[in-house]
């Protein structure tokens, strides 16, 4: 059996750092053509064409990522995977409803007479809007520790609209480096809004989730890394902040560094990412199961990671060059 | 209704959703690959025209299995735990290889191959069609090597009722996987030429007399003229592997209550599971033992001897039947298109009907087969060694009652409007003039001056 020699302690970080990096990757991936979905206006039918065009290439690979979380999740934690999906068994429910109804509206909108595009376009907006509310939701719940009280609830409930936000925002930063003319000028505003929005999020769920966990709370406020760990926090506002600026000035910089907020986005991302990974370390579920608790057999994980040492590399790769195909302002809305 | 009956009736109703579009995907991928080939090879442009209108049925049933897969990852873990508790050790890695090597290859090249034709060279959208399509195919490897191994499971040792896997290649070449793999690929195939057949016969029927529809529907009549007979024979070989490791799915297949020496196939029955008969049997006496021991007298296991554990009969029995049906029809058709095709290059009007009526015939033809090998599995999860009630989930019945509803009625809406979709893709092509790269170069030449006064 190659790998012999690794622990399954070490077999248990490897995976869970490969779920954070599945999941990670998902976030930022499905969460900027989520956003874009969301943002979705009802009415005018060029923005619609042409904000679909943006992600047209990418969604499909995008959302690979969370079958690949999921699928990760189920390998390594079976016990986890389903304390968590049948806690959550119907807000997962709602999200994958959510996510068939986008999906397919994507290819349905194109084909489709002019008449029976509205609806396949609604279908686009509510199915994304509906896929980032369950996942924040569940996102939430999950760090409560799936708890199901109403206190649980509510905090399920603010990171629901803060993940929303947060989708939001990222997809119109996307729009601001793919798109042009009077959309780009939208995306602009759309980015603001969210940004504000985002903020305040991320304030009111960092602070409530230092009410929930007595050893998150030490860690945070009393350990001797806690100071360390709150130039995390620190950094995200100074990056947020930054990036309301460059928003500010953007429009009139005559198109350059229009990929700037994008990726100020994404290391915003980065960072709220792993306060929450450097939080529940140990835990796959906060609270109740560690690594080593849902942790399945050592040598089938072995037998995993083979592939996942050579194909892993591949996917990035190939991602990034296709990535580099389309790179530049997104065309017209064509199919071949 | 309890948790159990709910989970599976919801599990059947997903999985027999989503198996219709990879179904089509997985040859249709490689079709496209052939098309793109011709047009590459030939430099008519009848062959890209034919690629244009068969990626976006690509796309749009990619889309479908994309979307439709995504909600099977996650049942796994919502309504049968305790498959995942007990047989995660081997079905995990399966499924992991799967999305690893397959599912980012389809879905990233798919991007190049449906947006990238002006972007990239020629011959790496060729490329990017070809790993498209092996991609499908090598998804297929894996997800019916895991089904395969749990109809006929080896290389494992059960540990205080925990599944560990022992011989990784034992598992993945288990003994039925070869004979599942082909007959899937082969259904796949045949799935898609009987609808490219069949949407191309519809844009004849409705008067559509370019090149394109008409080069297609040979394309495809040949390929299923050619796929049926081999279905037929890996069918067949995968029936006698079938009888070997799984009797008691044979048993169930073909009526024999009663272990019998010179057992007759039943074209015609209704199995009585009270009292353990058939009625109304329509029968062709030894042939069934002569199909499957290739000897008029041989011995035929009944399920008497399975007491307990052996599968519901009537839905395998049906299925069986519906399945082959389906395939002598198949046969039938491609077989007179072909003779057609070749002796007068055209279809009869009534061959043409029977192509459009038959274009969603691979959907029940695999469709039934699946029900005849799953729930031939029956009561088992993984046979002989998990029962499919021991891996079932706490839930509240409510709850999946819910979930169940939901997802009935979306699949509903969506085949319909798959289906409609694809006939008014049809009807539109129909109209549209096509015209070469050079006259539309020409159309858009400004007017000479003279012509402009």
């Amino acid at each position: 059996m190659p790998f012999e020699s690794l622990s399954a302690e070490a077999l248990g970080n490897i995976y869970v750092g490969l779920l954070g990096l599945a999941v990670l990757l998902y976030a930022i991936l499905d969460g900027y053509d989520l956003g874009v979905g969301v943002l979705f206006p009802p009415r005018n039918e060029t923005f619609k064409d042409d904000m679909v065009a943006s992600i047209g290439p990418y969604w499909d690979a995008n959302e690979t990522w969370l079958v690949l979380a999921v699928g990760l999740l189920l390998i390594a934690f079976p016990q986890a995977h389903s304390a968590i999906l049948q806690t959550l068994y119907l807000p997962a429910t709602f999200m994958l409803i959510g996510l068939i109804l986008r999906g397919v509206s994507f290819d349905f909108r194109a084909k489709v007479p002019q008449t029976k595009k509205r609806k396949w376009d609604t279908c686009f907006k509510y199915g994304s809007l509906l896929t980032t509310l369950s996942q924040g939701y569940m996102l939430g719940i999950w760090v409560t520790g799936l708890r199901t009280d109403w206190y649980a609830q509510g905090f399920a409930l603010l990171a629901a609209f803060g993940v929303t936000a947060a989708y939001a925002f990222i997809g119109a930063c996307w729009l601001i480096l793919k798109t042009e003319g009077e959309l780009q000028a939208k995306a602009f505003y759309w980015a603001k809004r969210c940004l504000m929005i985002l903020a305040g999020g991320i304030i009111a769920v960092s602070f409530i989730n230092l009410t929930l966990h007595e050893n998150v709370r030490e860690l945070w406020l009393e350990s001797p890394l806690g100071l360390v760990l709150m130039l995390i926090p620190l950094a995200c506002f100074g990056l947020l902040l930054l990036c309301g600026i460059v928003l500010q000035k953007l429009p009139k910089a005559g198109g350059r560094g229009e990929w700037l907020p994008f990726a100020l986005a994404l290391l915003v991302f980065v960072l709220c990412f792993t306060a929450f990974g450097i939080s529940y370390y140990p835990y796959v579920v906060p609270g109740k199961l560690t690594i080593m608790d849902a942790l399945s057999d050592p040598d089938s994980l072995r037998f995993l990671l083979v592939g996942v040492v050579v194909v892993v590399p591949c996917i990035l790769l190939y991602t990034v060059w296709v990535y580099r195909i389309f790179a530049g302002k997104s065309e017209k809305l064509a199919y071949y | 209704m309890d948790a159990f009956l709910l989970s599976r009736l919801q599990f059947a109703l997903n999985i027999s959703f989503h198996i219709l579009f990879p179904t089509i995907t997985i040859a249709l991928g490689w079709f496209l690959f052939y098309f793109k080939l011709r047009s590459n090879l030939s430099h008519h442009p009848v062959w890209m025209r034919i690629y244009r209108f068969w990626v976006r049925v690509f796309a749009l049933t990619f889309a479908l299995g994309v979307v439709s897969g995504v909600t099977m990852s996650f049942q796994f873990g919502t309504n049968w735990p305790g498959f995942m508790e007990k047989a995660g050790n081997v079905a995990g890695p399966l499924l992991g290889y799967e999305v690893l090597t397959a599912f980012f290859l389809e879905a990233t090249f798919l991007g190049i191959m449906l947006f990238g034709i002006r972007k990239v060279p020629n011959w790496l959208h060729t490329l990017a069609t070809f790993v498209v399509a092996a991609g499908t195919t090598l998804s297929a490897f894996w997800i019916l090597s895991l089904n395969s191994w749990m109809q006929t499971p080896q290389g494992h040792e059960v540990i205080d009722g925990v599944i560990y896997a022992k011989d990784w290649y034992a598992i993945i070449f288990n003994p039925s996987f070869p004979y599942r793999f082909a007959h899937m690929l082969l259904a796949s195939g045949l799935t898609a030429s009987f609808l490219i057949a069949g949407l191309s016969a519809y844009r004849i029927y409705k008067g559509d007399n370019k090149i394109a529809p008409k080069l297609a529907l040979k394309t495809a009549t040949y390929t299923a003229a050619v796929l049926i007979p081999l279905q037929i024979l890996a069918g067949d070989m995968h029936g006698l592997n079938t009888l070997e490791h799984q009797p008691q799915k044979i048993a169930a297949m073909e009526g024999v209550w009663h272990t019998e020496q010179g057992a007759p196939l039943l074209l015609f029955a209704i199995p009585d599971a009270e009292s353990k008969t058939n009625h109304f049997e329509i029968a062709i006496p030894n042939m069934a033992s002569f199909i499957l021991t290739h000897d008029v007298n041989g011995e035929i296991k009944g399920l008497n001897e399975f007491e307990g554990k052996h599968p519901p009969v009537a839905p395998v029995f049906y299925s069986f039947r519906i399945m082959l049906g389906m395939g002598m029809l198949m046969l039938f058709a491609a077989w007179c298109g072909t003779y057609w095709l070749l002796r007068k290059d055209a279809l009869p009007d009534w061959l043409i009907k029977v192509f459009i009526g038959m274009s969603f015939s691979g959907w029940i033809a695999t469709l039934a087969g699946w029900y005849v090998t799953e729930v031939g599995r029956q009561p088992y999860l993984v046979s002989g060694v998990l029962t499919t009630q021991d891996a079932v989930t706490g839930l509240p019945p409510a709850n999946i009652a819910l979930s169940f509803s939901l997802y009935a009625a979306l699949y509903g809406v969506l085949l319909i409007a798959y289906i409609r979709t694809l006939m008014l893709m049809c009807r539109k092509s129909v109209g549209i003039e096509e015209i070469s790269a050079e006259e539309r170069a020409q159309a858009k030449l400004p007017l000479s001056p003279l012509q402009a006064n």
